[in-house]
């Protein structure tokens, strides 16, 4: 422990990105550029959402790390070690314990509270990059709040599929100004978007850091006639029976056997630890662990 | 009357070497001006200079705006000046692909202009695509194929209906047959001839082609090397041309 700096980068490094931090949170849905550091884990492992819980974490702080809504997964698993090492803070799997919680790709079903942080890892911070390659051109697209292109591509998605078939990275305006990417979150989380915990986003390789305020007006894109959805699988929880939250797909066996169950893990194991049982679950037992 | 656009003295260099200087010329409400010269005689460098895409480095570009009447677009706000280029300005490119979204779908690449000024509402949105693909005479079945399944000509006509959609007033077009064989060009002359007539389009035509010229343009500009050495009635110059460049131009053309 003694061998790192608390939360291992270095002090003036989380000063700079602390100043990339505030930035952000004064122009919601601004992507501020920073420079990001090397971190020990290869890019699209979470880099630059490590290097905001980095900046943002203080001695204590009880940290949890989800991976498409599961603490137990390897991702998860082992950023949290890397903090626990580094910076010694306390670890849970609890939302409601947590004051920072690093993301990957979920919004916990938990609703968040105004002494929690939320921070994202971001794959590709830019909303407009399929559509327009030119990083220059989507910078000024921005600057003069030229947003049609984004609806280009919901345009696209009717016409193939007959609606708008974005199920993930749903793009949404924040504040009536900026287009943001919300991180590959379900479009089931956008509505979560406005919550009372700060919610910071960070790239690693593309070196961008932005940042949603509390109680922000966060706006899913639309079309008058295709308004946005906030769809899951229409299903409920196979072992805790939850109706409300997202849901993962497992195929079980090879005869097309296959479960619905929450991707909030901790959503869930706290659901069947109150008594309630879905249709493929057994009752948990006290001892069990 | 008010010109539409008033040109005022252009010049672009390119450090040492002349774009094109001292340029000057009125272009009125439906009327269509077309630029001739050789390759390197600066017509591509006017054309993008009034259209806003390079800044010259002398004179005015003045345009009859709708709400402000004559603007200089050199020095007006980029965002005014980006809004014109949506509205009230089309630019047809000599490369289809220069000037459409390759890898978005034809009804998506006619209405792109159509959600750049607003429109939210898809099935308007996709009736004007289609509309519109009538027009210049696509199939309205293609309207879910991509550019890239169409042919040179096809993609031509696309771009201009994606030009066209939002009712502009001035179209800039570079070479608009360029690469196309001569009876495609010919369908393509005989439909922007018909649009520009039927909507009171004005249009700057840059090409070097001498037929295109005749067909579409009331007046004609001739430059050679970056000066303009004659201007008049497209009939008037092509027929009677007095300086000695136009002479050679014009009795270069191949009769068949």
């Amino acid at each position: 422990m003694t061998d790192y700096n608390f939360a291992y980068l270095d002090e003036q490094t989380k000063r700079m990105i602390r100043r990339a931090i505030l930035k952000g949170l004064a122009i919601p849905g601004y992507q501020v550029p920073f420079a990001s550091r090397e971190m020990p884990m290869p890019y699209g492992w979470g880099t630059g959402g490590v290097q905001v819980s980095a900046a943002v974490l203080t001695p204590e702080d009880t940290f949890k790390v989800i991976d498409q809504g599961a603490d137990d997964t390897t991702n998860a698993v082992s950023i949290r070690r890397f903090f626990e090492k580094t910076a010694g803070v306390a670890v849970t799997e609890a939302t409601a314990e947590a004051s920072v919680i690093q993301t990957r790709h979920r919004i916990p079903e938990e609703t968040l509270r105004e002494d929690q942080i939320l921070v994202y890892q971001v794959p590709i911070p830019e909303p407009l990059r399929f559509l327009e390659p030119s990083e220059v051109e989507t910078r000024k697209m921005h600057s003069l709040e030229e947003y049609g292109l984004m609806h280009v591509k919901l345009y696209e998605d009717i016409s193939q599929h007959g609606a708008i078939a974005t199920a993930y990275a749903y793009p949404v305006k924040v504040e009536g100004r900026y287009v943001m990417d919300p991180s590959p979150i379900p479009k089931f989380d956008n509505p979560k978007l406005e919550m009372a915990a700060i919610q910071l986003f960070g790239a690693g390789r593309e070196q961008r850091i932005y940042a949603v305020p509390p109680y922000s007006k966060v706006v899913s894109l639309d079309f008058e006639d295709f308004p946005f959805e906030a769809s899951k699988a229409d299903h409920a929880c196979d072992l805790c029976g939850a109706t409300e939250s997202y849901l993962d797909e497992l195929i079980v066996d090879d005869d097309g056997g296959r479960l619905f169950m929450c991707s909030d893990t901790d959503y869930c194991q706290g659901r069947r630890a109150a008594g309630h049982v879905g249709a493929q679950g057994v009752p948990i037992k006290e001892d069990a662990a | 009357m008010t010109p539409l656009l008033q040109v005022e003295g252009v010049a672009k260099f390119y450090g040492a070497r002349v774009g094109c200087t001292d340029v000057s010329f009125d272009l009125y409400p439906g009327e269509v001006m077309g630029i001739v010269g050789e390759s390197g005689s600066g017509k591509s460098t006017l054309l993008n200079c009034l259209a806003g895409h390079l800044t010259p480095d002398a004179g005015a570009v003045r345009f009859d705006t709708k709400t402000d009447g004559l603007r200089d677009t050199v020095t007006m706000r980029e965002p005014e000046r980006r809004m014109l280029g949506r509205t009230d300005w089309a630019f047809v490119h000599q490369h289809a692909r220069d000037g459409l979204r390759m890898n978005v779908s034809a009804g998506g690449n006619v209405g792109e202009r159509l959600m750049a000024v607003g429109a939210r509402h898809y099935g308007s949105i996709r009736d004007t695509a289609t509309d519109w693909l009538g027009r210049v005479e696509i199939n309205a079945d293609r309207i879910d194929d991509r550019p890239t399944a169409f042919s040179g000509g096809m993609q031509q006509r696309l771009q201009i209906a994606r030009n066209l959609v939002t009712g502009p007033r001035l179209v800039f077009m570079d070479e608009p047959t360029g690469g196309l064989d001569v009876s495609v060009q010919a369908r393509l002359l005989d439909l922007l001839r018909g649009l520009v007539r039927e909507m009171g389009l004005s249009a700057i035509i840059v090409t070097h082609d001498l037929a295109v010229v005749r067909l579409l343009a009331d007046r004609l500009m001739v430059m050679k090397d970056g000066h303009v050495v004659e201007t008049g009635l497209t009939d008037q110059v092509l027929d009677d041309p007095q300086h000695a460049y136009t002479q050679l131009l014009v009795s270069s053309v191949l009769q068949v």
